[in-house]
């Protein structure tokens, strides 16, 4: 009995291990948004100052499979991915819409013109964000892809970054044009 | 080519460590002196080779060598040179190439300093030693490489994250890891004294310098991590249970724990095998904070650049040091003599309480931080474990162990009588009730929590109790006030260094009550000339001014702060832009007093003109790092005792004339 006790360290220890090689498979950062798969949420956003288009709509986003980003003048890590979506545009892979998040329009519209537009569409949500909270938006930047039944199909936290965009959204957008 | 040398003085550290980990070893099990010894000459080779390893990457940063690749990641030429040397250890590479240097000056230590350490027992700690050298030598050149090249080289670098350059995260990980390395020096041992089959007062005498050492530098380290969350992060807060910093208290409360069961072994011969268990389980925990910070199998704000494939590197050598040492030890501990008895009710009968209960914490520590990952292993959903968990958890377990904490060192060896510790805390006891009755009154019973009134009673207690126990030693008032004071001139060293520790405990219990009880914070859109009061300071935003760094772009608030209409301070928080790489940072303006800091953080401009402020008032903050301190120091004062002091006798001369105590 006693003798058993002395093995409990390496017997508690063991099981860590096995939890640990399995970890190492899972990955802890994939936050599932419950809102995958799920119709976007019914919107009819304003139309940035000067910028020519009509805003956002839920019915824009049909027809077309489509990304959405959520920036804001505001935002640091913005001006990070800014350039990067700006490149994506000129593939002309997929059309990307902005909605102008917690922001003063006229402040969103600068922005936009000092760092690159890569939006087909720009809507703003204007504090506090009543359309940003329907798509279960945390932070920004993030960025929604958008089926052709405007349906979201995965939802990208953080700055698209090149090895995102290859590794990830791309084959995905890829898939749902097929 | 100089990072081609460092390269290669790595591959030849390799083969010497090998060397080092078979040699000594079997000249130890057959009693072949000649080989036993070669393991002096291999740990001062590895000192010299790592060396010249490190040298080589510290040159390449400081010299911004762009076409070494892990320079060109981490380092920029805009970057103040002290950010450029203390980028060497701010990447998983260098890291790992800084953790393998402290092994090899630790080892080093065991041959010049050991010299009167019995030779079986140090040719097989040196030779564990070296087993582990190679563990981590063959994980930094088979996943990680420092000094991979780059071709064509990049202009520039891409500089280093810019909340690592800061003067106290400089210096965070060196401390850290001379904390977690300095606990493999009482693992080397305990495996050896395994191997051996036998634990004496001479192994502890050997091994607690080495602990406490690694001790007060875990404690240096962990506590300029915490000032830095603190005045860095902007958020007034100093600790929060992320997964890296339980990776680094996890190995504290064990080798806390170890300290106190090392001294049972030395004086009284008994806790052996628990001792042994703890110096494994204190390194290995060590072991397991490296594999969470950089395997991903852990969400962590500050976590490495993870690949999996070092992961499972570092799992599979987690598996062999751990697992091999724990099977070891499930082995060889039954056939460890047990020495000398002693009755529940005695100083090692509380070290042993104090020992469970800090075990026990740091189980629990382990399991909080680890319960994501089971309940994503089990399907159980993606959980996070916050604050609400530790401090439900993890708090209360150490009540029972500061109260006892005031009681353990009156009591006496083998045996003793509670009744007799108690009395002798009347006092103690009195005013510890006043204290909790005084801040129940103060607070109104309402403002604040109710555990208030119990931390602060707990700290008045423990202060209360330690300057008890000094009292007893020096007799004061029950002799002669001229023979007090002869018997405080000579006191021991390491009794002043537990004096002085476990009063920072409680100096640092009263702070962490009274910061986490009463912090006072309000965060708003303040336009300019606007003013806000926190706590009775009042806070008014003068200006908002761009300022350029050498290496940022910031927008500087000015605040003019004052108390009860008299001025009190000018505050000039920042909200810093980097360039290389892009991304900002707060700069909190804090002006500490001794019942507070005055904390001032600005953030962006809110659109209507006026700007994100978060003002805080964290009450007795300076206490928490005081306390810290005095710890610190304790056990520096502890280690110049010269008991321990390295090359002594191995049984300490008294003075004829001394009295024992």
């Amino acid at each position: 009995m006693r003798r058993l006790l002395y093995l409990l360290p390496v017997a508690v220890f063991g099981i860590l291990a096995l939890f640990f090689l399995r970890g190492l498979t899972l990955n802890p950062r994939e936050i599932p948004s419950v809102l995958i798969n799920r119709p976007v949420p019914v919107m009819n956003l304003a139309p940035l100052p000067g910028r020519g288009d009509t805003g956002l709509t839920t019915a824009d986003l049909k027809g077309r499979v489509s990304l959405v980003n959520i920036y804001g003048s505001w935002c640091i890590a913005c001006v990070q991915e800014h350039p990067y979506l700006v490149k994506i545009k000129q593939t002309g892979i997929v059309p990307i819409h902005g909605i102008d998040w917690r922001d003063d329009p006229v402040e969103g519209a600068k922005w936009l013109k000092k760092h690159g537009d890569p939006y087909d569409r720009v809507g703003v949500d204007p504090a506090p964000g009543r359309t940003a909270i329907d798509f279960g938006v945390t932070g920004a930047p993030e960025t929604f892809i958008v089926d052709k039944d405007s349906i979201i199909r995965y939802k990208h936290i953080g700055p698209v970054t090149p090895e995102a965009w290859e590794q990830t959204l791309l084959p995905i957008i890829k898939e749902l044009n097929k | 080519m100089i990072a081609e040398i460092g390269h290669f003085a790595l591959i030849l550290a390799l083969a010497v460590a090998l060397v080092q980990a078979v040699v000594p070893l079997v000249g130890a099990s057959r009693g072949n002196a000649a080989w036993m010894a070669l393991s002096g000459p291999t740990s001062a080779a590895q000192v010299l080779l790592v060396g010249i390893s490190f040298a080589a990457l510290t040159h390449a940063y400081v010299t911004s060598d762009f076409s070494v690749m892990n320079v060109a990641q981490n380092s920029h030429t805009d970057k103040p040179m002290l950010y450029k040397v203390a980028g060497v250890w701010g990447n998983h590479e260098g890291s790992l190439l800084l953790w393998i240097t402290i092994l090899a000056v630790f080892g080093g230590a065991v041959t010049l300093f050991g010299r009167n350490l019995p030779p079986g027992l140090k040719s097989r700690a040196l030779a564990v030693q070296a087993m582990i050298t190679v563990g981590f030598l063959l994980f930094i050149l088979l996943t990680s490489n420092p000094f991979a090249r780059l071709e064509p080289p990049p202009l520039n670098g891409q500089g280093l994250n810019p909340l690592l350059q800061d003067p106290g995260l400089a210096f965070h990980p060196p401390l850290l890891y001379l904390g977690y390395v300095g606990f493999s020096m009482a693992f080397s041992f305990a495996i050896a004294a395994l191997i051996e089959g036998r634990v004496d007062a001479a192994w502890a005498r050997w091994v607690r310098p080495w602990t406490l050492a690694a001790w007060v530098f875990l404690t240096c380290g962990i506590a300029l991590g915490s000032w830095w969350a603190y005045y860095e992060l902007g958020w007034g807060g100093w600790w929060y249970w992320d997964p890296v910093e339980n990776a680094s208290f996890m190995p504290w409360l064990a080798g806390t724990a170890l300290l106190h069961s090392a001294v049972v072994v030395e004086k009284r011969d008994a806790l052996k095998s628990w001792t042994i268990l703890l110096a494994i389980t204190a390194f290995g925990l060590s072991l397991l904070g490296t594999f969470l910070v950089r395997s991903g199998v852990i969400t962590s704000v500050h976590a490495f650049a993870t690949d999996p494939a070092r992961g499972v590197f570092i799992l599979g050598l987690l598996v062999v040091a751990i697992g091999g040492s724990f099977l070891l030890y499930a082995v060889r501990a039954p056939a460890l003599k047990t020495g000398g008895l002693f009755a529940p009710l005695s100083r090692e009968g509380t070290l042993l309480l104090n020992n469970v209960l800090m075990a026990t914490g740091a189980g629990t520590v382990l399991l909080g931080t680890l319960y994501p990952l089971f309940a994503d292993a089990l399907n159980l959903g993606k959980v996070s474990v916050g604050p609400p968990f530790f401090n439900a958890v993890f708090l209360p377990l150490m009540v029972p162990m500061v109260l006892a904490m005031a009681v353990g060192p009156l009591m006496s060896w083998k045996r003793s009588d509670l009744a007799g510790a108690l009395s002798r805390l009347k006092i103690a006891a009195a005013l510890a009730v006043a204290a909790a009755i005084a801040t129940w009154v103060w607070q109104g019973g309402s403002l604040g929590p109710w555990w208030a009134a119990g931390g602060m009673a707990l700290a008045v207690w423990l202060f209360l109790g330690v300057l008890t126990e000094l009292a007893e030693r020096i007799r004061l008032f029950r002799a002669p006030f001229g023979q007090s004071l002869s018997r405080l001139a000579k006191l021991p060293r390491s009794a002043w260094g537990m004096t002085i520790t476990h009063a920072g405990l409680a100096v640092f219990i009263a702070g962490m009550t009274a910061s986490s009880a009463w912090k006072q914070e309000s965060v708003q859109s303040q336009k300019i000339g606007e003013t806000i009061t926190v706590a009775g300071y009042a806070f008014t935003l003068k200006d908002v001014q761009n300022v350029q760094g050498p290496n940022y772009l910031a927008s500087r608030g000015t605040f003019e702060v004052s108390k009860d209409g008299k001025p009190f301070a000018v505050m000039q928080p920042q909200k810093r832009q980097y360039k290389s790489p892009p991304m900002p940072t707060t700069e909190a303006a804090i002006e500490t007093t001794f019942l507070g800091d005055v904390y001032a953080v600005i953030g962006d401009s809110g659109g209507d003109g006026g700007y994100v402020t978060r003002l805080y008032f964290n009450p007795l903050v300076v206490w928490m790092w005081a306390g810290t301190g005095m710890m610190v120091l304790g056990g520096l004062v502890s280690l110049t005792d010269r008991r321990h002091r390295v090359g002594a006798p191995t049984r300490a001369r008294l003075p004829a004339h001394s009295v024992r105590a």
